[in-house]
C-alpha cells in the first residue's frame, strides 16, 4: 500500500536558498533498507529491536450511557520507571479519545495526527466524522507503515451520530469494533476485574469504579503499570474527565488499615530458661 | 481575442477562460435535462432523440446510478460524461472503504465539479464538455438533495434547475411552477417541464425516479405516455375552464 506521509510533510518547504545551505536534503522521508543475505530475519531482528514493550494497562467499554475510558500513568524502559505521570488517554477532540499503549511518541503524533484530519473532514463536509471513519483513517495509515517498527495499541472511543462508538486499532494493521478492550502489559489483570463486574446497564458512578477498580488491580500485579488510574466518560456531549486517584491511595481506600485493639501488652518478663548452665550468661535475674 | 483560446491556462484580457465559455457552449447544444426535488423523492428527466431502428436503446441509458443512493443525469459531451461517472462511481466506493460510510450528495458533487475544475487550470487538457444534474438521498438524515455543476467546476444546490438545450425556457417555467410537492406530482412536474421544449410522449424523454427505500427506477414508456396524457388533459381543461362564462364552477 502506497505509504501515507502526509503527517510527514511540512508546510515550509524543505528546499533552502537555492544551492548553498540546505545541501542534501531529501524531499520525501524515506530511507534505504539494507542488503543482507537473509532479508527476512534481518526485518524480524530489526523489528524485535526498534519494538518496545507495552508496558502499561488501557481500557474502555461501552455501557448504556455511553463509553469509560481509563489508564494508568506509568512508563518504563525496562525495569526503569521513566515516569509516573504519563497521560494516556489522548483528546483526538471534544467528543472523541485515544488511549495510548507501546510507543509513546507513536501514539502522540498519530493521535494528533488522527485530530488533524478528523477537523479537515469536519470543514469539508460540514458534520463531524463518525468513529467508524476515524478509526478507519488511522488503521489505514498504521496499515501503510506496517513492518516499519511504529508500536501502536489504541482504543479509539467516541460518540457520534449513530451513539458510542469504541474500536482497537494497531500498529500490525489491525482494526475491531467491540463493547469492551483492555490493552497493554496489565490488560490481563483489568480484564479479570473488567469482565467480572461488567453489565450493560450500569450508571456512570458505577461504571466509573468498575474502570477505576480494573485499572487499579492491573496496577498492583503488574510492574510496569502504575501511576495515577485516570477515568474518562465519553457522553452525547463530549468527553469529561472524571477522577484521576493515585493508586497507592486506592490501595489504602480499598483495604483501610484497621487499627486493632492491643491484646498484650509489651513487658519485659523473666524466664526461667532451661538449657544448659554454660550457655546462659545472666538470663534470668 | 482568438490568440487566447488555445492554450486554456491563461486568461484572457478581460479575465474570460474561453476555453470553459467553449465547453459552456457545448453544454448549450446537448439535450435538455431537468431535475425537480420533492419531499421525499427526486426526479430526473432528459430529452431522448428518436433512437435510430438498429439501435438498441436500452445502451443508451442517460440516466444513471453512481451510487445505490445517487444518480446522475447530464447534458453535453455524452464519451466526456463516460468519463467522468468512472471516476465518481470509484470514488463512491472508495469513500465506503475508507470510512465505511456511503457518501453524501454534496460530498460527490463537490468531488464531480473538484475534477472538471481541475481540467480547466492544468497543461494540455480541455476542461469536460458537460454539466451534470446529481441526485439523491442523505445516508443518514434521509434528506433528498438535487444538486448541478458545470464545466468551470462550480456546483450548487438546487430545488429544480434544467440544463442543456432550452433550458432557460425550462428554467423559467420551473420559476413559475414550482412548489413543494411529493410522489407523483413531483414526477408530474418534472415531465411538464420537460414537454415544454421536448415534443410530447414517451418515446421522446427518459425519465428516472429515485425514492429513499426504492433507490432509482427508470419509468417505462407506458408510463411516461400514461401521465403525458394526465398532462395534456389537464391542461386542455384549465384552457376550457379560462374560456368558459364565469358563473361555471
Amino acid at each position: 500500500m502506497k505509504l501515507d506521509t502526509s503527517g510527514l510533510e511540512s508546510v515550509a518547504p524543505v528546499w533552502g536558498a537555492p544551492g548553498e545551505l540546505v545541501d542534501g536534503f531529501a524531499a520525501a522521508p524515506s530511507f534505504e533498507l539494507p542488503n543482507p543475505a537473509d532479508f527476512d530475519g534481518f526485518q524480524k531482528e530489526a523489528i524485535q529491536m526498534v519494538k518496545p514493550a507495552k508496558g502499561t494497562t488501557t481500557l474502555a467499554f461501552i455501557f448504556k450511557e455511553g463509553v469509560m475510558v481509563a489508564a494508568d500513568s506509568r512508563a518504563s524502559m525496562g525495569g526503569y520507571i521513566s515516569s509516573q505521570s504519563v497521560k494516556k488517554i489522548i483528546e483526538i477532540n471534544p467528543y472523541m479519545l485515544g488511549t495510548m499503549a507501546g510507543g509513546a511518541a507513536d501514539c502522540q503524533f498519530w493521535h494528533r495526527n488522527l485530530g488533524i484530519k478528523c477537523r479537515l473532514h469536519e470543514l469539508a463536509n460540514k458534520r463531524r466524522i463518525s468513529v467508524t471513519g476515524a478509526s478507519k483513517l488511522l488503521a489505514n495509515i498504521l496499515y501503510s507503515y506496517r513492518g516499519m517498527g511504529l508500536s501502536i495499541g489504541t482504543m479509539i472511543a467516541g460518540w457520534d451520530e449513530t451513539g458510542p462508538g469504541l474500536y482497537y486499532v494497531d500498529s500490525e494493521g489491525g482494526r475491531l469494533k467491540g463493547m469492551r478492550f483492555s490493552v497493554g502489559s496489565g490488560s490481563p489483570y483489568a480484564y479479570g476485574v473488567l469482565d467480572n463486574g461488567y453489565r450493560y446497564d450500569m450508571s456512570i458512578e458505577e461504571a466509573a469504579e468498575l474502570a477505576r477498580r480494573a485499572i487499579y488491580h492491573a496496577t498492583f500485579r503488574d510492574g510496569a503499570s502504575g501511576g495515577v488510574a485516570s477515568v474518562y466518560y465519553v457522553g452525547p456531549n463530549g468527553w469529561k474527565k472524571l477522577s484521576g486517584d493515585d493508586v497507592g491511595e486506592l490501595y489504602y481506600k480499598y483495604y483501610p488499615v484497621i487499627p486493632s485493639t492491643v491484646e498484650q501488652e509489651m513487658v519485659e518478663v523473666e524466664w526461667e530458661v532451661e538449657v544448659e548452665q554454660e550457655m546462659v550468661e545472666g538470663a534470668g535475674a | 481575442m482568438a490568440r487566447y483560446d488555445r492554450a486554456i491556462t491563461v486568461f484572457s484580457p478581460d479575465g474570460h477562460l474561453f476555453q470553459v465559455e467553449y465547453a459552456l457552449e457545448a453544454v448549450r447544444k446537448g439535450n435538455a435535462a431537468v431535475g425537480v426535488r420533492g419531499t421525499d423523492i427526486v426526479v430526473l428527466g432528459v430529452e431522448k432523440k428518436s433512437t435510430a431502428k438498429l439501435q438498441d436503446s436500452r445502451s443508451v441509458r442517460k440516466i444513471v446510478n453512481l451510487d445505490d443512493h445517487i444518480a446522475l443525469a447530464c447534458a453535453g459531451l455524452k464519451a466526456d460524461a463516460r468519463v467522468l461517472i468512472n471516476r465518481a462511481r470509484i470514488e463512491c466506493q472508495s469513500h465506503r472503504l475508507t470510512v465505511e460510510d456511503p457518501v453524501t450528495v454534496e460530498y460527490i458533487t463537490r468531488y464531480i465539479a473538484g475534477l472538471q475544475q481541475k481540467y480547466t487550470q492544468s497543461g494540455g487538457v480541455r476542461p469536460f464538455g458537460l454539466s451534470t444534474l446529481i441526485v439523491g438521498f442523505d445516508p443518514y438524515s434521509g434528506v433528498p438533495s438535487l444538486y448541478q455543476t458545470d464545466p468551470s467546476g462550480t456546483f450548487s444546490a438546487w430545488k429544480a434547475n434544467a440544463t442543456g438545450r432550452n433550458s432557460n425556457s425550462i428554467r423559467e417555467f420551473l420559476e413559475k411552477n414550482y412548489k413543494e410537492t411529493s410522489g407523483q406530482e413531483t414526477i408530474k412536474l418534472a415531465i411538464r417541464a420537460l414537454l415544454e421544449v421536448v415534443e410530447s410522449g414517451g418515446k421522446n424523454i427518459e425519465v428516472a425516479v429515485m425514492t429513499k427505500e426504492h433507490g432509482l427506477r427508470q419509468l417505462d414508456e407506458a408510463e411516461i405516455d400514461a401521465i403525458a396524457a394526465e398532462i395534456e388533459a389537464e391542461k386542455e381543461a384549465a384552457e376550457a375552464a379560462k374560456k368558459a362564462p364565469p358563473k361555471e364552477t
